[in-house]
């Protein structure tokens, strides 16, 4: 049996003033390494959880975004009537043409202005993703400068009240409703009708345009059948496919977090070890004697390898709580292939909660090997004279 | 007659000790010979870096000699490995420290314990073995007291009770008295005299002081490394 570990949390405790101030360094840099999970796992999320795997997004081929993408009215005649289109209970094809543009709004509290995203559509548009619903007032009415917000844009943004006003175009939109899309990327957008959007803007092309298949085979078979048409020149692809390639906004996040992140653990692990030589130092004659009641090389190894990873978990632990209040906490971030702003919530998931724990353990062995590796090592009659 | 490899416990030969210091050659322990016979209760006087505590830390093979033989119950100790020395002195070796060297976060009944860890012995066995040590030492009562709860006398007790758990054949004591006052000192020579007559236990103590050399059968001196005829 091993050197109870008791031993081990008990010194701990008796060492009280330099394990806390060691623990909250580890937990600070535990506390970052939280946050920049979070903050990708919920932009992840945002992206992941758009998309109906049923739609199909038709762009210009080669273009990344629908904000670089053109679809003309011929072509969006030609595609109305393809096979495995769905159709709604009228007999209508469910085809949405939609427009997108960025403007500029201030953000409500006076930190500056921000991209958002403006699509335009036609009713069936909104038919075609039900998942999102009306939070208040009411859809626009098509041929009127109406807007609705999506609840984040009202929440976050001036001038996104019910009757409010917002200027683009060529007037002043009137916003009409709120609308809930949960935490998915339409959650940062601004809807109204797309042919008034055509009017104010002057422009004959659409941006995209969205086809609901009736079934996942025919959905897959309708994006191949689009791209492979060569007199279309357009490319079909699964909605649910082009907001997941859309998570790569979230690339100088998780650069800049994980340079940060690996920078404090490496203070972090130093902190550790510091502590951990101090312990060695001041405990000598308790290792020599450990070591005379028989006790081997490895198991004093052991447990200071032990204590060092307590230690560590126990500045995970605070870390952990310290980031608590943050869990669904709601930010932006500016999206690199539409270039508006993307609104996600930070989302503190078990799976990320245990892989801080793994952080922290880890650290704890990094910084506690080197002093446990002396522990073992000392001779044991010098030892016993310190 | 029983003959001398059956009473002889530690038997040394020639044994040589000697470490730099700056550029001069400094011998701890100078051509030492000496035979332990079992059950013997021994005193290792001597000044201040005679040797005493060089060749008790031998005997208990954590310090290791420079030349010459040493067998303890007919072992060559500094044959085993590490571990095996560690495992070997569990079981054969029981060390009495001048300091004490409790363990100061575990209670009196923790820090008999300890030896017992390394041993097959199960909870209930453990404790059974833990309370009879802390009884013949006369602390039954102390059991859940940390060493800081406890007198210099009785944290020696508690020593000796870690020492005598796991049933060792030899006790080795350094200086198991310099800490203590006169009644907390006799308390211990006491209990040592009892574990040498009443279980049978060699005992070899390095000490200082003429009255608790008194309570051993015999006295040895050592004086610069090298050890005085009898």
């Amino acid at each position: 049996m091993a050197i109870p570990f008791s031993y081990n949390l008990r010194n701990l405790r008796l060492r009280l003033g330099a394990t806390v101030m060691t623990a909250m360094g580890i937990a600070l840099t535990v506390a970052i390494a939280i946050f920049i999970m979070a903050l990708l796992a919920g932009l992840k999320a945002a992206f992941v959880t758009s998309g109906d795997p049923l739609n199909v997004l038709v762009m210009r081929k080669g273009s990344q975004a629908e904000l670089s993408s053109s679809v003309d009215r011929p072509a969006l005649q030609a595609m109305k009537y393809l096979p495995g289109i769905a159709r709604d209970a009228h007999g209508e094809p469910e085809v949405s043409p939609e427009m997108v543009v960025v403007i500029v709004l201030p953000r409500r509290d006076g930190t500056g202005e921000v991209n958002v995203t403006v699509r335009g559509m036609t009713p069936m548009g909104i038919e075609m993703r039900p998942a999102i619903h009306l939070a208040s007032g009411r859809w626009f009415n098509p041929g009127q400068r109406e807007i609705v917000v999506s609840n984040s844009i009202h929440q976050r943004f001036g001038h996104a009240n019910l009757g409010d006003t917002v200027s683009f175009g060529k007037g002043e939109w009137t916003v009409v409703g709120v609308f809930d899309a949960g935490h998915t990327s339409s959650d940062s957008e601004i809807w109204t009708d797309v042919n008034q959007m055509a009017t104010d803007f002057d422009r004959p092309v659409f941006s995209s345009v969205l086809l609901h298949a009736d079934s996942a085979v025919a959905a897959d078979a309708l994006a191949h059948r689009v791209s492979e048409d060569q007199r279309l020149e357009l490319d079909g692809m699964l909605e649910s496919a082009y907001y997941a390639e859309q998570t790569k906004s979230g690339a100088p996040i998780q650069f800049v977090g994980t340079v940060v992140a690996f920078i404090m653990a490496i203070g972090s692990c130093f902190a550790a070890m510091n502590t951990m030589y101090a312990a060695v130092a001041y405990r000598g004659r308790e290792i020599a004697t450990l070591r005379i009641l028989g006790f081997s090389r490895p198991s004093i190894l052991t447990s200071f390898v032990l204590e060092s990873i307590a230690l560590s978990l126990l500045g995970g632990l605070a870390g952990i709580l310290l980031m608590l209040p943050f869990n669904g906490m709601t930010t932006g971030t500016s999206n690199a292939v539409t270039f508006s702003e993307v609104v996600f919530r930070l989302q503190l998931t078990p799976a990320l909660l245990l892989k801080a724990i793994a952080f922290s353990a880890i650290m704890g062995l990094i910084g506690g090997l080197a002093p446990a590796w002396q522990a073992s090592r000392r001779d044991i009659v010098a030892a016993l004279r310190s | 007659m029983p003959t001398a490899a059956e009473t002889t416990i530690v038997q040394a030969r020639n044994l040589q000790k000697s470490f730099k210091r700056d550029s001069f050659e400094v011998k701890a322990l100078d051509d030492v010979s000496i035979d332990i016979a079992e059950g013997e209760f021994l005193a290792l006087m001597g000044p201040s870096g005679s040797g005493k505590t060089t060749l008790l830390n031998m005997i208990a093979a954590i310090d290791r000699p420079t030349g010459g033989e040493l067998l303890v119950m007919g072992e060559n100790i500094f044959r085993l490995s590490d571990q095996q020395s560690a495992k070997w002195r569990n079981e054969k070796i029981g060390y009495i420290f001048q300091s004490f060297n409790l363990i100061p976060v575990l209670t009196a009944f923790e820090n008999v314990e300890l030896p017992l860890l390394l041993t097959k012995l199960n909870k209930q066995e453990r404790r059974d073995h833990v309370l009879t040590a802390l009884k013949l030492v006369g602390l039954e009562d102390r059991v859940h007291h940390l060493p800081k709860q406890l007198s210099g006398g009785q944290e020696q007790r508690v020593a000796i009770a870690r020492a005598i758990v796991t049933d060792p054949q030899i006790l080795l004591a350094d200086e198991p008295t310099g800490d203590l006052d006169s009644h907390s000192a006799a308390e211990v020579l006491e209990i040592m005299t009892r574990l040498n007559q009443d279980a049978k236990k060699t005992v070899v103590m390095v000490t200082h002081d003429p009255h608790a050399a008194a309570y051993a059968h015999l006295t040895r001196h050592l004086e610069k490394g090298m050890l005085l005829p009898a």
